[in-house]
């Protein structure tokens, strides 16, 4: 009775009279595959708290009795490098990535979604086109110039593309919302003698904050956790960003302290957890809503 | 939203004196506008993108170790490559990974993504649990957890030693070692997921009672109201996850410690390309292997569009 009021529609009906069983049973193969996909993830905090030696082969999840040295030597940092300094290189980079792509992509996707232009068809397709380019054919020149421009070991090359909007996915999220927006707003704005510029910000980019929240989101996580980039371009430690720090420790891992890998891991993934607990709901509706209306 | 802002717009529009002169007027500041807009755009895919696009094009027939000036020496890098039995390897484990990966992945995401669509009480809560790993996944710290859990005597191991497979850990058995990587992308399956559930939300209810008037059952509404409903969905996510297995680098790189072991089961093409362009500085070399992805991309693409119009339906033909 009570589940029928509370669902209705069909899903009522298919559930009806089946009873509270099937509730359950659902619940617990939910669950059970919950367990599984959460399992790597309980397993790296269990074994951030093990002795360096216990970790691979121990099958208690959590510990019985937790230690905390390896978040002790993890700080350290690793090549006389402490790890403070690779958090401040990777927030560096990702905040600017996150500042270059909302400029630049949403002043584009302002012109593929509001403005009526010769090439705008084509550099439109063009833009699509380019979310399936493979980035390598890409990579040597653009390594290329960077070197001559004595920009090698830089942030440069890792940031200044982000504010020349070459990330399509996030000019296409941008055109995708701006086009939700109805354009009696813009008409609205023009005849009260409003140009494009203040249309663009006064009327579009404050409605497109669910837009500007999910690029940004995705834009510092994809930056934080980019491995390829920082690999091809950043040469000393002193500028590693986290994923080329945790590369070190495999590196040495003969040598290194086992441990402080794990639990630097675990650091590293901290900041993108706490971002996706923070706006999960915007994420996962930009993500389902810039699939579907492609 | 749109309500407060519906009413913030008309309230000033008894303010506007220059009504006439700025209406209709779309030609000329429209098209200054939207190259100035697109000004930042403009310039990354001239000197980013299309650029970048042609000097690789340009150096894949050329001999050029970044010190030297290039040298024309035409074909000869492809021959070279197509000789290479290395080059064969890779194509092999990338052609291998991507065919098993991304089924996987997508079977995975839908499988779970109509699981949840049963009930709506928790779904949202499952949702976001089920997507977390694909913002994890990509990460040089998820590849040390991975290398950490199939390692010999690691959970892995010692859950097939358990059910009489004592084989050891799969890092550093060639046998095994890509399946590992192919349980990481596995493991990554909500972001098709979420796209999935948004797909399967949107099928009209009328369309299944319909399907269950006539008789129809479970399996039945499945492949005959479910499956073509979705189909645009499907072939979103083929697409991209397609082409994203093609390339796959940071897990490669990290679980191989960089050199595609053990016994090169692990060479995945861009791992290849990086080596031979910043290990050995065979620019030339690394930009015909670029331009061959470019291709294999590109034709994998333009095949999955083709094969789409036999399977994929639009409803209401609105594309």
């Amino acid at each position: 009775m009570n589940r029928t009021t509370t669902r209705g529609g069909i899903a009522a009906n298919r559930t009806a009279g089946r009873g509270g069983a099937r509730s359950i049973a659902w619940h617990a193969g939910s669950l059970l595959m919950l367990g599984v996909v959460l399992y790597p993830l309980v397993w790296l905090v269990g074994g951030s708290l093990k002795p360096s030696s216990e970790i691979v082969g121990s099958t208690d999840l959590i510990p019985a009795s937790p230690v905390f040295d390896n978040y002790l030597s993890a700080a350290e940092g690793i090549a006389r490098v402490p790890a403070w300094a690779f958090f401040v290189n990777s927030l560096i980079i990702s905040t600017l990535t996150v500042v270059g792509v909302i400029c630049s992509c949403s002043l584009a996707a302002y012109a593929f979604a509001r403005l009526r232009f010769r090439g705008r068809g084509v550099m439109f397709v063009m833009m699509i086109a380019t979310l399936l380019l493979p980035f390598h054919v890409m990579l040597i020149p653009q390594y290329i110039i960077f070197n001559n421009l004595g920009l090698v070991n830089t942030y440069v090359p890792l940031i200044l593309p982000k504010f020349l909007a070459v990330d399509a996915f996030f000019v296409f999220l941008f055109v995708q919302f701006m086009r939700g927006i109805p354009s009696e707003l813009d008409d609205a704005a023009k005849i009260d003698g409003a140009g494009h510029g203040r249309i663009f910000w006064n009327v579009l980019m404050p409605l497109a904050r669910p837009a500007i929240i999910t690029a940004s989101i995705f834009a510092f996580i994809w930056s934080w956790n980019d491995f390829l980039g920082p690999l091809v371009y950043i040469n000393t430690p002193g500028n590693y960003p986290l994923p080329l720090a945790l590369r070190l420790y495999i590196d040495q891992e003969a040598n290194s302290d086992y441990g402080a890998m794990i639990a630097m891991s675990l650091l590293s993934l901290v900041p993108v957890v706490l971002f996706f607990l923070a706006f999960q709901r915007y994420l996962v509706q930009g993500m389902a809503t810039s699939g579907l209306k492609g | 939203m749109t309500q407060t802002t519906l009413t913030k717009g008309p309230a000033r529009r008894g303010a506007g004196p220059r009504r006439a002169v700025a209406g209709p007027a779309p030609g000329r500041s429209d098209a200054r506008a939207g190259y100035l807009f697109l000004s930042p755009w403009i310039i990354g895919m001239a000197v980013l993108t299309l650029g970048p696009m042609l000097a690789s094009l340009y150096l894949s027939f050329t001999n050029y170790n970044l010190f030297n000036t290039p040298d024309w020496i035409g074909l000869e890098n492809y021959r070279k490559m197509f000789a290479d039995d290395q080059f064969h390897q890779t194509v092999s484990v990338t052609l291998r990974y991507v065919l098993l990966a991304t089924p996987l992945k997508l079977g995975a995401a839908l499988a779970v993504a109509i699981w949840l669509t049963q009930s709506r009480r928790a779904m949202g809560l499952y949702r976001t649990a089920f997507y977390a790993p694909s913002l994890l996944g990509a990460s040089v710290a998820m590849a040390i957890v991975w290398r950490a859990l199939f390692a010999d005597d690691g959970v892995q191991d010692q859950l097939t030693s358990s059910v009489g497979l004592g084989i050891g850990g799969w890092v550093g058995n060639p046998d095994y070692s890509l399946l590992m990587l192919v349980l990481l992308a596995v493991w990554q399956f909500g972001a098709p997921m979420v796209i999935f559930l948004a797909g399967l939300q949107q099928v009209p209810r009328e369309l299944y009672e319909a399907a269950e008037v006539d008789g129809a059952g479970r399996w039945r509404r499945f492949v005959s109201v479910t499956l073509p409903m979705i189909s645009p969905v499907i072939f979103f996510n083929l697409l991209l996850e397609t082409v994203h297995a093609f390339q796959v680098f940071t897990s490669a790189y990290v679980i191989s410690g960089g050199d595609g072991g053990p016994a090169g089961s692990t060479l995945f093409y861009t791992l290849h390309l990086y080596q031979r362009a910043f290990s050995d500085y065979r620019m030339g070399y690394a930009s015909a292997m670029a331009w061959v992805l470019l291709i294999v991309v590109g034709l994998v693409t333009a095949l999955l569009f083709r094969t789409s119009r036999a399977w994929v339906h639009y409803a209401g033909g609105s594309r």
